[in-house]
């Protein structure tokens, strides 16, 4: 084959694939500003299925708020268990060490569903079904396999002269952990804590199975029982609208953070 | 010295031991109780039943149909996805212009969530508002029930997933193939061997460990699907896209059976573990 013949196939099977891929995510942009029947934008465009976000139910303010605290919540959860782990497993020996850090990884063995169950009922016990706060810890366990070994590999790659010099300047574990660590394993941070983010922002099960009073529903959840509004009709402007909603913190977050993005992968990669 | 240095490393670790013994072990513990009691959704613990729970999934008239399904799901899935992100990664390796673009693109999707992907690809294929019909239309076509037969949900919701997932398998797999050396490929070339040859016999074996990773999150993933179907297609038309994660969710949460729910989970937990210990094994013996 000439390579001028093979360039310009490259190019089309290229160029079609891209049309197929972005076709989606163009059209939700537009159905959610669209006129169309039986939703809150009748006649030309306009951001009246946003207005209809806003007006359902709780009212899309209190979905957000609810989502963003789960989030928020279990990064902070991840954050802090994975940097004490982290630094506990990379630089320290002490009794049970790799037992728990093996058992830390087979988390990822066990299905979600799996586990739902039992939470389900032991939450109930604690009295935190139906709190965002018990969700956050559900939705950290799952992140907890990916963010330990993150933060342990990250805290094997500073230099240990580092630390050293800094012990014999008198400073304790706690001290060298607050004042150099966590400046030379950052990159590791902003990947765990964007990766447990995300997770935490779009996950369904957990929430569907978990909080079951409507005013603490997280987005994926209200948008997902919209669509049962307006009597028995399926409003599917505002569902697109709400996808919207939903799908801008993770572009915004992807294209502020994307090499951390392919970090996260590169050291699923390894794991593997 | 070395003692502190001990208790130390023992008190940062402790956190995590804490959390991992609370919501990992006691529920794994306890899930394994549950699915040997009468445990009703709102009474609670009413004793062991052995082995009730567990002989029930076989009468359950839809646990064989979902057991079907859903590695049907997997096959079809698993497949389509592996071939198409290797096309993807191929696509992409190459540094010439437009490739990042392209890279971009056909990662966009993977950035949005599962259940917010499922919801979109709800209204993409409706009657009401879906471009589809509307597309056909123009070539004198259609329109389509794109979720009204079996055959129909299954293809669309496998369309969805393959959309959604392609380009984060297309990730790894180009990990993968930036570690191949480069002079591997001229070695091939000043051998005599042509872009298809070249693939086959120096790209492929050399892509084993980013396949093997690809194939075990592929197969994984098909397995447990919830999300997809739960909002897609709800399970129908006629229970035909009930995969046995909604089974779980409906014995527990529509029929109000913990117990039942607990054992059937039990039951995917043991058939993972043998499957990705199984995968683990063909993988390693392969790389031997």
């Amino acid at each position: 084959m000439s390579t001028k013949l093979w360039t310009t196939s490259y190019y089309a099977l290229a160029g079609g694939l891209t049309v197929l891929f972005l076709f989606p995510l163009i059209w939700t942009g537009y159905a959610s500003v669209a006129p169309a029947g039986a939703t809150n934008q009748q006649d030309g465009f306009g951001f009246g299925n946003y207005v209809s976000l806003l007006e359902y139910d709780a009212g899309l303010g209190r979905y957000l708020w609810n989502s963003a605290y789960v989030s928020i919540l279990t990064v902070a959860f991840t954050l802090a268990l994975s940097i004490a782990g982290g630094y506990a497993f990379a630089r320290f020996t002490f009794r049970g060490r790799d037992t728990l850090f093996l058992l830390t990884l087979a988390i990822l063995m066990v299905p979600y569903s799996t586990l739902l169950i039992p939470l389900y009922s032991m939450l109930g016990d604690l009295g935190l079904r139906n709190t965002l706060t018990g969700l956050a810890l559900v939705l950290t366990l799952y992140q907890l396999p990916f963010a330990v070994f993150m933060m342990r590999i990250s805290f094997e790659a500073v230099p240990k002269e580092i630390e050293e010099s800094a012990m014999c300047d008198g400073a304790g574990t706690f001290g060298v952990l607050t004042r150099i660590m966590l400046f030379a394993v950052w990159p590791g941070l902003i990947t765990v804590g964007l990766f447990s983010f995300l997770a935490a922002w779009n996950d369904f099960i957990a929430p569907l199975v978990l909080v079951s009073e409507a005013d603490k529903a997280v987005l994926p959840v209200a948008i997902a029982n919209l669509r049962q509004q307006s009597m028995g009709a399926i409003d599917f402007g505002a569902t697109q609208a709400g996808v919207v909603v939903m799908a801008l913190p993770c572009l915004v977050l992807f294209a502020l953070l994307q090499r951390h993005y392919v970090r996260g992968f590169m050291s699923g990669a390894i794991k593997g | 010295m070395r003692y502190s240095r001990k208790l130390a490393g023992a008190l940062y670790a402790a956190p995590v031991a804490a959390f991992v013994l609370a919501f990992f072990v006691a529920p794994l513990l306890l899930v394994g109780r549950m699915s040997a009691s009468d445990w009703p959704l709102l009474a609670g613990d009413l004793g062991i039943n052995l082995p009730d729970n567990y002989a029930g999934i076989a009468d359950n008239p839809l646990f064989w149909p979902a057991v079907g399904f859903t590695l049907k799901y997997t096959g079809i899935v698993v497949v389509i996805l592996i071939g198409l992100s290797l096309l993807l990664a191929l696509i992409v390796a190459d540094r010439r212009k437009g490739t990042g673009f392209f890279r971009t693109a056909y990662f966009l999707p993977t950035t949005l969530g599962l259940a917010s992907a499922s919801l979109l690809f709800f209204g993409f294929y409706s009657p009401a508002i879906g471009p589809l019909d509307p597309l056909l239309e123009s070539f004198g076509l259609g329109p389509v029930s794109w979720l009204g037969t079996p055959t129909a949900a299954l293809w669309s919701t496998v369309v969805l997933i393959v959309w959604k997932f392609a380009g984060f398998f297309m990730i790894i797999l180009l990990v993968g193939l930036q570690s191949i050396p480069p002079d591997v490929y001229e070695a091939a070339r000043l051998d005599g061997a042509n872009r298809w040859q070249s693939f086959r016999h120096v790209t492929v074996p050399l892509l084993r460990p980013a396949l093997g990773l690809v194939l075990i999150l592929s197969v994984t993933g098909s397995l447990l699907a919830f999300d997809q179907f739960f909002i897609l297609t709800k399970g129908g038309p006629d229970n035909s896209t009930v995969t046995v994660v909604q089974l779980i969710y409906r014995e527990a949460f529509q029929r109000f059976d913990l117990g039942a729910a607990a054992a059937i989970s039990v039951v995917v937990l043991a058939a993972l573990l043998v499957l990705n210990i199984g995968q683990f094994r063909a993988l390693r013996r392969d790389d031997q």
